[in-house]
Order: structure tokens, then C-alpha cells, then sequence
């Protein structure tokens, strides 16, 4: 049940937009089954399942619309929660930034899909958590990981004949190793679309490598370093990337409120605001990150470039936003790519004099809209390098820096890796700002 | 919820990009559904098929929480709604100890079979996961409560406050900001009710109707020839409130320092007013000075110091973290066991935080947690010293204690419950102190109020704060708004700097509605109550720059 085919799911929409008077009606069918594991101090801590399906139906009179959902499918539901929704969009105020509904789109195929990941059981949860732990244990580390896997369907229907509809897989793992005594600790971390190219093994003994190298870290005064920043230092649900790709709002710009704003008006769109070799984009056919093909509205999200060679190429455009721009809307769902080089990790390192190789950065948060800057904090392994050598261990340490100066300041790109269904290549940067010490193992 | 999507909800200009798919993976009703009352006999007798089933499939103890967590929120932009959600979510979770391993199911079919199925399920998780399981469970004992029930102690449900009125109030508020130079405000109304019954195989069955609520803005202004902006947030809190909280009282404001113009606001809010200087400070800061860097003496508003407090003692003394359970995600902590045993002042002598579970009008405030503990209230620093941590049944035992402290939370049905902070508060200062006499004292400072950036290493030692608006102290008064600012410190340094608190007539609770932990992430809801506080010789920086 929690996997809906694609006829089936479109039966089901089809009969629910049956039961709609309302001018314009859309109906989504989403869901699919999840599950975890978690574990801490060598030992699983919890473990859950969760299989669900949800309909949300939304209706328009005129600029008035209102949503309602249900997850169960019998006619009678189906037939109450439509009424619902038009029950709420009579009672509603007028939507000034009302766009009619789109009509039949034709979308790209992204090959999203895994068996390997749809069939994961418990037993390989287990078992992967498991093998994390013993390998931890066999070496006197302290393993805290998670898995969580998920199959997932989408399907959008409306009143105007579009149709709609993907299926994905994912899953994603972490694992933090820290020494017995706490002085040491390492982190790991991977996505994937197909489960069989995951191996917790592999990744573990990456976290146990860097936790048990990280001990004895020295201090070093805060300032201007180069840093070779790893993928899990560029991209997180908080990274430095992903803040920058998220800041290309087009009204944002157009409103005065967004780095892209213009003094005096107007956007910096088509300035090269980041070095030549900086390229961002958009793509979910990717082969590596595949991603959703089409947003929640059914707006396909093509491939587009963000930033180009280091210019600011294109911006996202709302429906709404769009039309009065007279410019066409920008799918977008939040996966992107970063071209990456041809060197390696260790070429990055081998060709540093001095600098400071950085696993993870944590806790980043805005400090000033206005340039980008953000805070946060290194972590999970922080190492000095000279002379093309990582030399020893060093504290942790606080950065204020904005992802705009940093992208100016690039001295290399490593070969590109998938992370959080994105693709980012290792960075080299110089003149990253580390502002003071931290304690924190 | 993803974290993704929580840090969506936080800001206020993007949080209606994630609408309307953020009720908590529940669903969208009529507000007149919300209200239905709960049918404790029904209730009772789907709870015990829970609690049987997963008995005789093997369980040594086991708990059911069933729960309609209903919330809405209301998202506007200048003269328009940007969007209204109703989310409802209805189902139940089982959790089980079997073979000394925690198991957990939910479901939405919310029937005798369908409960029983996710106990069954619960168990055979725990069973399969009691192979790697090296330290098996022990709960701290808890008696049985029998049927007993609580509700937060509000005037007005504000469900059952028409929409219309909400938008309005928020327009209005949009219009002053406008009215008052602004050039952009986005306001938004969060309410959340969780109605949830709780049973243990211990013999309690417990009727809970928890209400929170929390009005906030963002007000930017423009200055388009230098290209600058700059936005000032509400000085409201989240509270464990009803709409009651929305409609202002004289007795609630206090002044802010003189030469500042602010108010501060108690147990109710006056968003109106709140607005307008919105828009009069968020102007002034588009050409206030710039700070220049170095040690000043703060002196911090308790609309900002308690997400301090939150950050560098409310998660530092959480013992799933100071154990390593969050090791992989949130970070552990400093403030070890072996730290603790050491005697350290975590604070100066003046420094006093407790923990409290019952505190009216906090947000944390529950009669019960959700796994059957009646709450409390503790010390966690008294005189400045580490004296305790916040625990639940399965980590009181790690420590040698024989009770939770009730700190035991979900933030719905469908995850498993597992420690939460409590609300974690500074005691008013014993001398009468006025904010205006404290200020007279400081040479050289900045008072701080509201919230701003926020960021703190994983083990709790180093953060780095700012907030909504700043002025400077220059010999004894306020001198005029300042910008840029940031303030760096340790944990144990700043809070042995603290040099005076007001006394209580200053005390004011701050609220964080969306605090995440764990993985899955969660959110939950907790308040931080101080008066207004000095801090010496504190490291500020400026974080202005140029792309």
C-alpha cells in the first residue's frame, strides 16, 4: 500500500477531482515507508518503521482556495475531504498573488529509483548498525550513528489535465567515532539513491581513521588560514553551499533584501560575483543525485545554471513572481550541482604549504543577511597541514565568514561527491576567517 | 520533520515556502474538528489493547501515547495573508522494553486491532535489535497513577478564536510597521494543542490538553541608494498561553532602560505597539554606528539571554548528552560527570538556574511527561556550581538517582519519545535592581535585547550570539543604537563574568518554539525566564563586510 503505481494513483485523483464543484481544483498523493536505526555508546538506542500515505486536495473560487487532507481512500472520505477544502476556500480572503492552475507539463525522467533501497528490511538496518559497533569496539572506540531509508511516490493531478508523477529511494547515514577518553573524534557521512553502494564499513573506519588522528589536537592561534574544506564542511541542512544556493530568490533581489540586491535598485544578475571556476546548477537527471522533477504545484524543474563560471547566471522565480517580471517560473526543490575539478583529496593536501584541512562544519547560522556571513564551528576532525603533509590535530575553531568572499578567495576544486542528494566537490580556499578557539572534542 | 523544513519554519520570511506540507506530517481540518472532545473510555480501552498485546507478545514494560496534536498557523505579508494552515494529526505510538531493548510503533488506525498490531510490531523491533543491545535498560521505578488528567491553565483556547480575528490583528500589526517607515513585515501566529492520553503497564492513564501559542514579526527596512537593509524581530515570547496572550495589559509591560524607548512584555503581549517601534529601531539601525570591536560589559535583556541560557546551560546539563547519546548529531557536553565532580563554578556565586516543569505560562509546563512521570521543579546550578543534570526513567539509574525528573517528551504520536530540556530559568537577583540602575553602574557597554544569530560548538564551550537591537552605555546611560554586534565567549567564562540581576519584578520568560534534537529530529517547546543581567568584559566583534 504505501507505494502507489502510477495508474492507480492517478485512478485515485481522477475520482477525487470528480467530486470537486469548485472553479479549479489539484489533488497530491504522497507517501511512502520509512525506517531507522539509531545507535550510541556501542549499542542500538532506538529503532522505528513508519508506512503512510496522505492526500491533500486544494480548491480555488476565484482567488479564494483552501486545503484539506486525509489518508484514507474510501469514496466517503475522498467525498468529505474535498468538501472540506471548499468548505475553507469560501470562508477564505482573496489570494492577490492567485495563479491559475498550470496545464499538461512535460517532465524530465530522473532515474530516482532504487529496488535495492525499496526492499531494505530491518534485518539490513541491523545489521549495518552492527557492523559499525564491532568494528568500533574491536578498536576501543566509541561508535553514535544513524540509518534511515525511504521509498517514496508523488502524484499531482488538477482540474486543468496536468499529471504528474515520480517514485524515489534514498539513504542516508552518519557516524560520529570518539575515542574512549574523549579526546578524539571523527565523523563520516553518505546519501544514496541505490542502497547497494552503501558499505557502513567503509564509512566507519573513515570516522574511526580520523577519530583516533585527532587526538593530542594542539592550538593554534585564530586568523586568516587557507582550509581545504571537505564536502560535509560545504553541505549540511545548514552548509555554507546550501545557504548560497538558497539565497538566489528573485523577489528577495528584486525587494532589496538579498546580497543580490543592487545598490539603487535592480539585481546583480549576469555580475560575476565568485570565481571562473565556480559553476552551480541545477539538474535532477543527474546520474549521481537525482532529484524531483517537478515541484508541488507540477512546475517541472529543468536543468539550469545558478551560478556560471562565477557569474550570478539565473534566479528562482515564483509562478507569481514570474508573471509580473515577465520572465518564466523556476522549478526548484532544493538539489543542486557544483562542478568539481579532477584532483583528489589528498592532491588538494599534497599541494597545501600550510593550511588546515576541515572535516565538518556544525552549527552555522546567519549573522548578517546583507553579505552572507554566517557562523559556526569546526568539528569531527581538524588538522594542520604543511608542507603537503597533514601534520597533527588541531582545536577546533569558530569561522565568521560569508560563502560569497569565500568563493572569491578559491584556490582549488576536488573531484565532485555526492552529499545530501547534492553534488559538491572538496574546496581549497584561502583567507577563510577562523575568529577564536573552542574546547569542544 | 526534517531539520531542513524546521529551520524553514524559524524564519519567518521563508516559512511560507514550506507550506503547506509542515503540520507535523499531519493533516489539514476544519477548525470546528479541532474542539471535538476526547472520549477517555475509549481512550482507556484502546490503550489497554496496546498495553496486552505487546504483554503477551513478550514486553516487560510497555507505554501507548495517543494523541491529536492539532496546530495552526497564520503567515501574512504587509496587507496580505500568505497563507493559513489547520494541521491535525491523530494516531498513537507504542513503545515496549523487551529482552531489555527499547521497541516503538505507531499507527494512524487508531483501533483496538490496529493498536495491538504496533505493539506486536514494537517488540519484535526490540527483540531483533536485543542482539546488538550491550547495555539493556533499566527504568527508574515509577508508580501507577491511576486516571488523572491536566490541562494548561489558559483563559481563551485560541482554536476557538475565528481566523478573521487572527488575520486582522496581525494586519494591524503589519500596517503600524508600514505606517512607521517600514518597507517589508511578515507576521505569523503559531498555535499548537496537543491532547494526549497517556497509558503504562506501571497503571496510569493520563489525560493531557497542552496549548502554546506564539506571535512573531519581522520588520525590515530599505535603504535603497547604499543598498543596505536591516530587519527588527518581535520582542514576544513563545508561551504556554492562550489567545489571552494576545490581548495586552498595562500591569504586563515594563519599560526598557531609559534612553532606549523599548518595552518588554510579560504574560502579555501588545503586538501593536510592538510593531510600530519595530519599524522606528529597524530604520535607526540602517544608520547606526557600526561597533568597534573589543571587551564591553553587557547588559542583557531577558528577551536575549535566555536563548543563552538555552544554548550554553539548558543543553550543556541534558544527560542523554553529557552520556554521549547525542554524540553523532547535537554533540555531547563539557559538563561531564568527571567535570561535575570536580567542584568548578560553572557561574559566579550569583548565578542560580533551576529546572521547572510546572512553571505557569512556560511552555514546558505539562502535569505529566510522556512517559507517566508526575513534573517537577530541581536546582541545576545553585551558588554557581553544577549540581544536578535533566534525566528520564532510563538514565536515572546511570547516575544513581531512583526518579525521572519527568523530561520526557514526543513531538507527536508517531516518533518516540526521549529526554527534553525542561524549562531551564536564572533566578531573579535577592537585592532590588532596576535595569536603569544596573546600566548606571556600566562604563563602557552595549545592552542587547531580542534574538538574533546563534551558535554554539557541540560540547557547549564556545558560542557566539547577537540579537535584534543594540545601544550602547557610555558612563552610566544609554547613548544611542549601535549595530554589527556579536558577542564571542566560554561558556564558564561568561557566566562567571555575571556581575548582577535585577530583581523579580524584571523577570520575564523567553521562549524557543522549535528546539531540535535528535535523529530523527525533533521539535519541542521550552521557556527560559531571567531578569535583566550584567556581564563583564565580554568579547564583542564586529560582522560587517563587504561582497
Amino acid at each position: 500500500m504505501p507505494i502507489i503505481p502510477k495508474d492507480e494513483a492517478q485512478a485515485i485523483l481522477k475520482k477525487v477531482l470528480s467530486f470537486s464543484t469548485a472553479d479549479e481544483a489539484e489533488a497530491n498523493l504522497y507517501g511512502g515507508t520509512r525506517g531507522n536505526v539509531r545507535y550510541a555508546r556501542n549499542t542500538v538506542t532506538t529503532a522505528g518503521g513508519t508506512d503512510n500515505v496522505s492526500l491533500a486536495v486544494q480548491v480555488w473560487f476565484g482567488k479564494r482556495s483552501g486545503v484539506a487532507t486525509c489518508n484514507q481512500f474510501d469514496d466517503a472520505t475522498l467525498r468529505r475531504c474535498v468538501q472540506r477544502a471548499e468548505e475553507i476556500a469560501k470562508l477564505a480572503p482573496e489570494d492577490p498573488e492567485y495563479m491559475p492552475r498550470l496545464g499538461p507539463q512535460q517532465y524530465l525522467t530522473a532515474p530516482s529509483y532504487a529496488a535495492s533501497t525499496a526492499g531494505i528490511t530491518p534485518d539490513f538496518r541491523a545489521q549495518a548498525a552492527g557492523d559499525s559497533i564491532a568494528l568500533c569496539a574491536a578498536k576501543q572506540l566509541t561508535a553514535a550513528g544513524f540509518l534511515e531509508d525511504g521509498t517514496r511516490f508523488e502524484a499531482i493531478r488538477n482540474s486543468k489535465g496536468l499529471e504528474a508523477y515520480q517514485q524515489s529511494t534514498n539513504l542516508d547515514f552518519s557516524v560520529t567515532v570518539r575515542t574512549p577518553d574523549g579526546t578524539g573524534s571523527g565523523y563520516a557521512v553518505a546519501d544514496f539513491t541505490d542502497a547497494s553502494k552503501f558499505d557502513a564499513k567503509v564509512l566507519t573506519q573513515r570516522a574511526a581513521t580520523k577519530a583516533s588522528s585527532s587526538v593530542g589536537a594542539k592550538a593554534i592561534e585564530p586568523g586568516k588560514y587557507t582550509v581545504i574544506l571537505e564536502p560535509a564542511a560545504l553541505v549540511s541542512d545548514e552548509g555554507l553551499i546550501n545557504r548560497l544556493v538558497y539565497a538566489f530568490d528573485a523577489r528577495e533581489a528584486d525587494e532589496g533584501r538579498s546580497f543580490l540586491s543592487k545598490k539603487g535598485g535592480g539585481t546583480r544578475k549576469g555580475e560575476k560575483l565568485f570565481d571562473a571556476r565556480v559553476s552551480i546548477s541545477i539538474d535532477p537527471t543527474n546520474a549521481l543525485a537525482p532529484s524531483g522533477t517537478f515541484d508541488n504545484e507540477g512546475l517541472p524543474v529543468r536543468k539550469l545554471p545558478i551560478i556560471e563560471k562565477g557569474v550570478a547566471k539565473n534566479l528562482y522565480y515564483s509562478r507569481f513572481w514570474a508573471q509580473k517580471n515577465k520572465t518564466e517560473p523556476t522549478g526548484f526543490t532544493g538539489n543542486f550541482i557544483m562542478e568539481g575539478g579532477t584532483q583528489s583529496l589528498e592532491d588538494l593536501i599534497k599541494s597545501t604549504q600550510k593550511g588546515i584541512l576541515v572535516t565538518r562544519l556544525w552549527y552555522i547560522r546567519d549573522v548578517d543577511p546583507q553579505t552572507l556571513l554566517v557562523t559556526g564551528l569546526t568539528r569531527d576532525g581538524t588538522f594542520y597541514i604543511e608542507n603537503g603533509k597533514i601534520k597533527h590535530p588541531i582545536k577546533n575553531m569558530r569561522f565568521n565568514e560569508s560563502p560569497v568572499i569565500m568563493l572569491n578567495n578559491l584556490e582549488a576544486v576536488g573531484r565532485a561527491q555526492r552529499l545530501g542528494g547534492n553534488l559538491v566537490p572538496p574546496l581549497k580556499i584561502r583567507d577563510f576567517t577562523f575568529t577564536s578557539l573552542s574546547d569542544a572534542i | 520533520m526534517k531539520r531542513r523544513d524546521f529551520v524553514g519554519l524559524t524564519g519567518l520570511a521563508a516559512g511560507a515556502l514550506f507550506l503547506p506540507g509542515l503540520s507535523f506530517g499531519g493533516t489539514e481540518v476544519d477548525v470546528a474538528e479541532l474542539l471535538r472532545p476526547a472520549d477517555a473510555a475509549l481512550n482507556k480501552r484502546l490503550a489497554d489493547a496496546a498495553l496486552n498485546a505487546a504483554k503477551a507478545a513478550g514486553a516487560t514494560y510497555a507505554d501507548v501515547r495517543i494523541g491529536r496534536y492539532l496546530n495552526q498557523s497564520v503567515f501574512t505579508r504587509e496587507k496580505q495573508v500568505q497563507n493559513i494552515v489547520n494541521g491535525e494529526s491523530f494516531g498513537a505510538g507504542v513503545r515496549v522494553i523487551a529482552n531489555g531493548t527499547w521497541g516503538f510503533a505507531a499507527t494512524n488506525q487508531v483501533t483496538e486491532a490496529g493498536l495491538a498490531k504496533a505493539a506486536q510490531t514494537a517488540v519484535q523491533i526490540a527483540k531483533a535489535n536485543a542482539k546488538v543491545q550491550k547495555e539493556p535498560v533499566k527504568l527508574a521505578p515509577q508508580q501507577g497513577y491511576g486516571e488523572v488528567s491536566w490541562k494548561t491553565p489558559i483563559q481563551q483556547n485560541a482554536f476557538e478564536v475565528p481566523v478573521k480575528e487572527k488575520v486582522e490583528l496581525l494586519l494591524a500589526a503589519n500596517a503600524k510597521a508600514l505606517n512607521g517607515g517600514a518597507n517589508f513585515v511578515n507576521s505569523a501566529l503559531f498555535q499548537v494543542n496537543e491532547q494526549k492520553y497517556f497509558a503504562s503497564t506501571d497503571g496510569s492513564y493520563i489525560d493531557q490538553d497542552v496549548h502554546r501559542i506564539w506571535p512573531t514579526f519581522g520588520v525590515t527596512a530599505i535603504d535603497r541608494a547604499s543598498g543596505k537593509f536591516r530587519t527588527r524581530e518581535a520582542l514576544s515570547a513563545p508561551m504556554g498561553l492562550g489567545y489571552e496572550y494576545l490581548v495586552p495589559k498595562a500591569a504586563d509591560k515594563i519599560a526598557g532602560p531609559n534612553g532606549s524607548g523599548l518595552i518588554g512584555y510579560k504574560n502579555s503581549y501588545d503586538i501593536l505597539e510592538d510593531a510600530e517601534l519595530a519599524a522606528q529601531q529597524a530604520k535607526a539601525k540602517l544608520t547606526a554606528t557600526s561597533v568597534t570591536p573589543g571587551k564591553y560589559d553587557l547588559v542583557l535583556d531577558p528577551n536575549h539571554l535566555g536563548l543563552t541560557i538555552h544554548e550554553s546551560i539548558g543543553h550543556a546539563t541534558e544527560l542523554d548528552r553529557v552520556l554521549g547519546y547525542e554524540a553523532n548529531y547535537a554533540g555531547t557536553s563539557f559538563a561531564t560527570l568527571e567535570w561535575k565532580k570536580q567542584n568548578k563554578p560553572y557561574g559566579s556565586k550569583i548565578v542560580n538556574i533551576v529546572a521547572d516543569k510546572t512553571q505557569p505560562g512556560s511552555l514546558g509546563a505539562v502535569g505529566y511527561d510522556d512517559e507517566g512521570v508526575k513534573t517537577g521543579q530541581w536546582d541545576i546550578i545553585r551558588d554557581g556550581q553544577l549540581v544536578d543534570y535533566q534525566k528520564i526513567r532510563d538514565q536515572a539509574a546511570i547516575v544513581g538517582q531512583d526518579h525521572s525528573d519527568g523530561c520526557c517528551y514526543a513531538q507527536s504520536w508517531q516518533d518516540v519519545q526521549f529526554q527534553r530540556m525542561a524549562n531551564i530559568s536564572l533566578k531573579p537577583g535577592a537585592q532590588k535592581m532596576s535595569v536603569d540602575d544596573m546600566i548606571r553602574g556600566v562604563d563602557k557597554g552595549i545592552y542587547i535585547a531580542g534574538r538574533g544569530s546563534f551558535s554554539i560548538d557541540q560540547q557547549r564551550y564556545n558560542f557566539q550570539f547577537g540579537g535584534t537591537v543594540f545601544y550602547a552605555i557610555e558612563k552610566g546611560k544609554i547613548t544611542g543604537q549601535i549595530e554589527d554586534v556579536a558577542y564571542q565567549a566560554n561558556t564558564q567564562e561568561f557566566w562567571n563574568s555575571c556581575a548582577a540581576i535585577c530583581d523579580q519584578s524584571d523577570y520575564r520568560l523567553f521562549g524557543s518554539f522549535f528546539d531540535g534534537k535528535g535523529q530523527p529530529s525533533q521539535v519541542s517547546a521550552v521557556s527560559h525566564g531571567s531578569a535583566t543581567t550584567r556581564f563583564n568584559g565580554v568579547n564583542v566583534i564586529n560582522t560587517a563586510r563587504k561582497v
